[in-house]
């Protein structure tokens, strides 16, 4: 059963804990990604990482750098391309959307190149594509606990300020409250969150875990607080249950969470619907 | 004593090529009720962009606060609200409440009393502009002149010591128009709030306001609203620098 598994296995446990993690951290800072319509510049972040992991592995594979893994490259390359997107995208104010494609194909181009450089496709590049339920060792644990936290800890901190530069810019600026360097922040904390991410639900659909909870949780939720809450539990029942499904049937989790939470979003649609029809019979 | 709150001097601003507003020099006393008026197009969301330091400063100084506007950082001081109130996300998920909640932040500390504490200056505010009713409703559930009720309660539930206000009541019934100045007259003298209101409706504002500035491109009358309402038709065009004639009709 899972449960031996997860007590014998300690690939599998770490899977689980990281699971957990991201499965609170993505829905939460995705709730600011999705309000701020930055959906698919999270897409295009996530397409450096691979770059990063990709120079990662060719840097493992040809100089047998041990201490930095392809986990690390990829955290810094997300960052430095948090960095380039939240320039561009004061440099292009009036079309911010272009900071995309730059990045995404920019992001895609270096990991063709690192991947080729480092003799093709493996199975490691697979899982960091489509997560994996094994990938998961001690120390990206502790690594991934600590980006976790930290940006916990930031959103903490900084919830009233992120709240109200993602309603209104121009207030929340005349209020006194530093956009720039909070947008900075913000981007840098999709980054991290992001990166560790990518073990379980792979480079592909890590906007996805960011996203698709957030769109059920706004049309059930009826304040800007009850969306972060159900987002979070959106987010953790799929985390759970891909993660559970995606082992028993031997597919790459990433997959299985982001069809349960599409599952999640069609029901709760239906839910929704039947449930206003009910009210409106009386 | 009087305190001055905001200076303007000597300050010219250009878009391009194009000069919006040229020499322009005045002053807003602590207390003072401010009529901005001006036709369309005539720089007062311009002014007010470069005092609240949302625009860039190109030629002569402002102090807000006895401070150069750049050394100046707002912590409550200065509360605003936008002439494009629509500028917001409407699809946001926020209520009211939350809404209003947000003008409060600067008033929290580094350490952040939960909001619970500061609910009732929340529902206060509501009040005073007729939403309590609405505290729990979806923001871009209400109609454009509730939701613009809302981005009013959200500048005054901090109680400001300056309150800016382009072209508030755009979108607003007559009803709560009224109403509306009535508030704002109750903030100046109840609260000693200074208020600064953009329109470009001179004849239902003059009767509120203390002080009347005329501006087009340049400053054409800074004085009191009554001398202006005792002068012809034909000089008060004159000065507004824009045929008014039918504004003060319709009074
Ligand atoms: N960002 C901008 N870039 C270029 N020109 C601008 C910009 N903002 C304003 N202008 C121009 O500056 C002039 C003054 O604009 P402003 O918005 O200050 O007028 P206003 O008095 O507030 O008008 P209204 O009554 O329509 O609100 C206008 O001619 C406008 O076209
Ligand atoms: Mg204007």
């Amino acid at each position: 059963m899972l449960l031996d598994a997860l007590l014998s296995f300690e690939l599998l446990r770490n899977t689980f804990y990281t699971g957990l993690l991201v499965g609170f951290i993505a829905p939460l800072l995705g709730t600011f990604i999705v309000v701020r319509r930055l959906s698919l510049i999270a897409d295009g972040l996530s397409h450096v990482t691979l770059a990063g992991i990709a120079f990662g592995l060719f840097m493992q594979k040809k100089y047998t750098l041990l201490f930095l893994t392809p986990f690390h490259t990829g955290i810094i390359f997300s960052i430095i391309g948090a960095i380039v997107i939240e320039n561009l995208r004061s440099v292009y104010k009036a079309f911010q959307e272009i900071a995309i494609p730059i990045t995404l194909s920019l992001g895609v181009g270096l990991s063709v190149v690192f991947i080729a450089l480092a003799d093709g496709i493996n199975t490691d590049i697979f899982a960091y594509l489509f997560g994996s339920v094994a990938a998961v060792s001690r120390s990206d644990l502790y690594l991934i606990l600590v980006t976790t936290g930290l940006v916990l800890l930031l959103i903490i901190f900084l919830y009233k300020e992120l709240f109200a530069l993602s309603f209104d810019e121009e207030f929340a600026t005349v209020s006194g409250m530093r956009a720039k360097v909070i947008h900075y922040l913000f981007i840098i904390m999709t980054a991290l969150v992001i990166s560790a991410s990518i073990r379980i639900v792979g480079v592909l659909l890590v906007s996805a875990l960011m996203t698709l909870p957030v769109a059920t949780a706004i049309r059930v939720a009826k304040s800007f607080k009850q969306t972060i809450i159900y987002s979070i539990i959106y987010g953790e029942v799929a985390v759970i249950v891909g993660l559970v499904s995606g082992y028993y049937l031997e597919i790459p989790p990433g997959g299985t969470i982001v069809i349960t939470s599409a599952i999640l979003l069609g029901l709760t649609l239906l839910v929704k619907k039947w449930y206003l029809a009910y009210i409106y019979k009386g | 004593m009087s305190n001055t709150l905001i200076n303007v001097n000597d300050v010219t601003h250009r878009y391009d090529r194009h000069t919006v507003l040229e020499n322009i020099s005045f002053s807003v006393e602590e207390g003072a009720f401010v009529g901005l008026v001006g036709p369309n197009g005539s720089g007062k969301t311009t002014i007010i962009k470069l005092m609240l330091g949302l625009e860039k400063l190109q030629k002569g100084s402002i102090e807000t606060f006895g401070k150069p506007i750049h050394k100046f950082t707002n912590k409550g001081h200065i509360s605003f609200v936008s002439q494009k109130a629509n500028s917001f996300n409407r699809g946001f998920p926020a209520t009211a409440k939350e809404v209003v909640g947000m003008g409060l932040t600067s008033k929290l500390s580094l350490l952040r009393p939960t909001t619970k504490k500061l609910e009732h200056h929340i529902y206060e505010a509501l009040d005073q502009v007729n939403m309590s009713e609405y505290a729990n409703t979806n923001i871009g559930d209400l109609s454009g002149g509730q939701q613009q009720r809302i981005f009013i309660a959200r500048s005054i539930v901090n109680k400001p010591r300056l309150l800016i206000l382009d072209e508030p009541t755009v979108g607003v019934d007559t009803e709560n128009v009224e109403q509306f100045y009535q508030l704002l007259s109750k903030l100046n003298d109840e609260l000693g709030i200074t208020l600064i209101l953009v329109s470009h409706d001179i004849g239902s504002i003059t009767t509120h306001v203390t002080d009347l500035l005329c501006l087009n491109k340049s400053i054409h009358y800074h004085g009191n609203p009554s001398d202006f309402e005792n002068m012809t038709d034909e000089q008060r065009s004159k000065l507004y620098g824009h045929d008014m004639h039918t504004i003060t009709h319709n009074h």
